[in-house]
């Protein structure tokens, strides 16, 4: 395979930093979600006010 | 609509005022303009032909440098002593806050690109052979610089990072402004066979849309 | 006054980890297909006979293309969303400009990534100043990082929904303009004016390309679903955080005017 290096680096870094990305979403949602009561969190049914 | 003219004028009035009373212009921005012109002399090279090849952007690279600095005097002149609060109370719309904020900016700005003109003139040898296509260009220009600063101005203004954000959220937005600018002069000062009128339509269109959207804009960020 | 503080410890729920499982199996077929089934790009010169095409370095295609897409969809959802916002004014709307505006900047920056790693072997450069669409891409990367800066740095909830709807709506609007400058300021471009068109196409080809667009859109889908998540939980968080602090002033206020009663009565 020619390219080796350029194909491993690409996709490589690309799917670390999405992987890296998504894991401290992952986290913040975690740390949030103990401190917010569950009726509060019902992100997509509740109508919400103004920010 | 005349009432929003005279609004207009006398906050675009007593902005001038403040700067004719401290000078910040005349003994700060107006010296570092010229200090940015050496410096790019210094880092370039001292072969005049070097220099003058480069003019055209070098001197728009140090207006925006100058317009980030006049937009933030713009911007701390109103939170001094709640002035802000002041003209909001004043019932003037945000619109003829806005127009007349830009225009102070706007006289700011074209003052400084007189001086720049000259500094390019003297320091890089360069050759005005289109005047029109020159003021044209710097007027159209200072329209876009300073409709698009005071709004991005208003967007910083109150946060403690403020001097070090505007520059990140402005420089980007002007990226066009820049290029246009640049090969319209490059087209006035003979440097580069390009159509300057052309790019004068689109720093046009860009000064338009700026200073609509900059009115329009500027009302959802004051009343908040 | 105590609200039962019933919590979960995830964002996650029945349907978004359906989400994550089917999209890390379409990584992996992507994967599969990108790298085992699909063939290198190597065409032969019409007159030398010679061979060319991008050889192994058109698999980053099936990865860079997709993103760059769906960077630019993140990015308009993040505009309508802003729009939204400023005519309705609701958490719903800011929380969701904020969500694409976020994970559409990384998309960006990979995009920038992706594509300078695949230029250094196809074009010969790593970076391409006479490219439009390198250019506008890097510009627009630059104005949502700003963005993103903005909405850091603004304490006040509501201004900094404001004023990031504002900048969000300014760098969309702005886009066009740059995209012509630029195009102007080198009448020339190295990007494919189809991607597609100078391929080799095989069917395989163009099967692996639209997998990778079906895939990085499930993943672009599953990180804004978690991201607006999050995104709503700090709001919920710093709003509860106020409720509780009332709740309990309020608390001690009543007992002290419980107090007070009881030493009038005795």
């Amino acid at each position: 395979m020619t390219h080796l290096g350029y194909l491993i680096a690409g996709w490589g870094i690309a799917l670390g930093v999405l992987a890296a990305y998504a894991a401290s979403i992952v986290r913040r949602g975690r740390d949030l979600a103990r401190r917010v009561p569950v009726g509060r969190s019902r992100w997509l049914t509740s109508p919400g006010e103004d920010a | 609509m005349s009432r929003f003219f005279a609004d207009a004028r006398l906050v675009a009035a007593k902005d001038l005022r403040i700067e004719a009373r401290s000078r910040v212009l005349l003994n700060q921005v107006a010296p570092f303009a010229l200090l940015v012109l050496v410096l790019f002399g210094f880092a370039l090279d001292a072969d005049q032909r070097t220099l003058r090849a480069f003019a055209p952007g070098l001197f728009w690279v140090a207006v925006l440098f100058c317009a980030l600095l006049a937009i933030q005097r713009s911007v701390s002149v109103e939170q001094a002593d709640g002035a802000l609060t002041g003209l909001r109370l004043s019932g003037m719309s945000p619109a003829a806050l806005f127009v007349g904020k830009a225009s102070a900016v706007f006289v700011q700005l074209v003052v400084l690109e007189v001086l720049l003109t000259a500094g390019i003139i003297v320091l890089y040898g360069s050759e005005v052979e289109q005047p029109l296509l020159v003021v044209a260009t710097g007027l159209l220009a200072a329209v876009a610089v300073a409709c698009t600063g005071t709004l991005y101005g208003a967007l910083a203004s109150g946060l403690g990072v403020r001097e070090t954000l505007l520059p990140i959220l402005l420089l980007p937005v002007l990226a066009p402004v820049l290029i246009g600018a640049t090969r319209a002069f490059d087209d006035a000062l003979g440097n580069a066979a390009v159509d300057g009128w052309a790019w004068l339509g689109l720093l046009a269109v860009f000064a338009v849309v700026a200073t609509a959207g900059g009115a329009l804009a500027h009302g959802a960020l004051v009343d908040e | 006054m105590t609200e039962t503080m019933e919590t979960t410890d995830t964002t996650g729920s029945r349907g978004s980890r359906l989400l994550g499982v089917v999209t890390l199996l379409g990584l992996a077929t992507l994967l599969l297909f990108a790298f085992a089934l699909t063939e290198p790009d190597v065409r032969l010169h019409p007159t030398t006979g010679q061979e060319i095409g991008q050889f192994d370095a058109v698999r980053l295609l099936y990865l860079h293309v997709p993103l760059a897409v769906f960077t630019y969809v993140a990015f308009v959802l993040c505009a309508v969303a802003s729009a939204g916002y400023l005519v309705k004014r609701t958490a719903w709307f800011d929380t969701m400009a904020y969500a694409a505006a976020e994970v559409g900047t990384v998309f960006c920056g990979l995009v920038l990534v992706t594509g300078s790693i695949w230029g250094r072997p196809v074009w010969n450069t790593w970076w391409e100043w006479g490219d439009v669409r390198l250019m506008t891409t890097l510009v627009l990367f630059l104005m949502f990082t700003g963005y993103l800066a903005l909405r850091r740095a603004t304490v006040d909830p509501r201004a900094s929904a404001r004023r990031g709807a504002v900048v969000a709506l300014v760098a969309v609007l702005d886009l066009p303009i740059v995209n012509r400058s630029v195009e102007w300021w080198e009448n020339r471009t190295l990007h494919q004016k189809s991607t597609l068109g100078e391929l080799k196409i095989q069917d395989l080809t163009l099967f692996t390309l639209m997998l990778g667009f079906l895939v990085l859109g499930l993943v672009l889908a599953w990180l804004l679903l978690h991201r607006f998540r999050v995104g709503w939980l700090e709001r919920e968080d710093a709003g509860h955080g106020v409720a509780t602090a009332i709740a309990e002033r309020r608390a001690d206020i009543d007992e002290g005017d419980v107090d007070a009663a009881v030493g009038e009565g005795a």
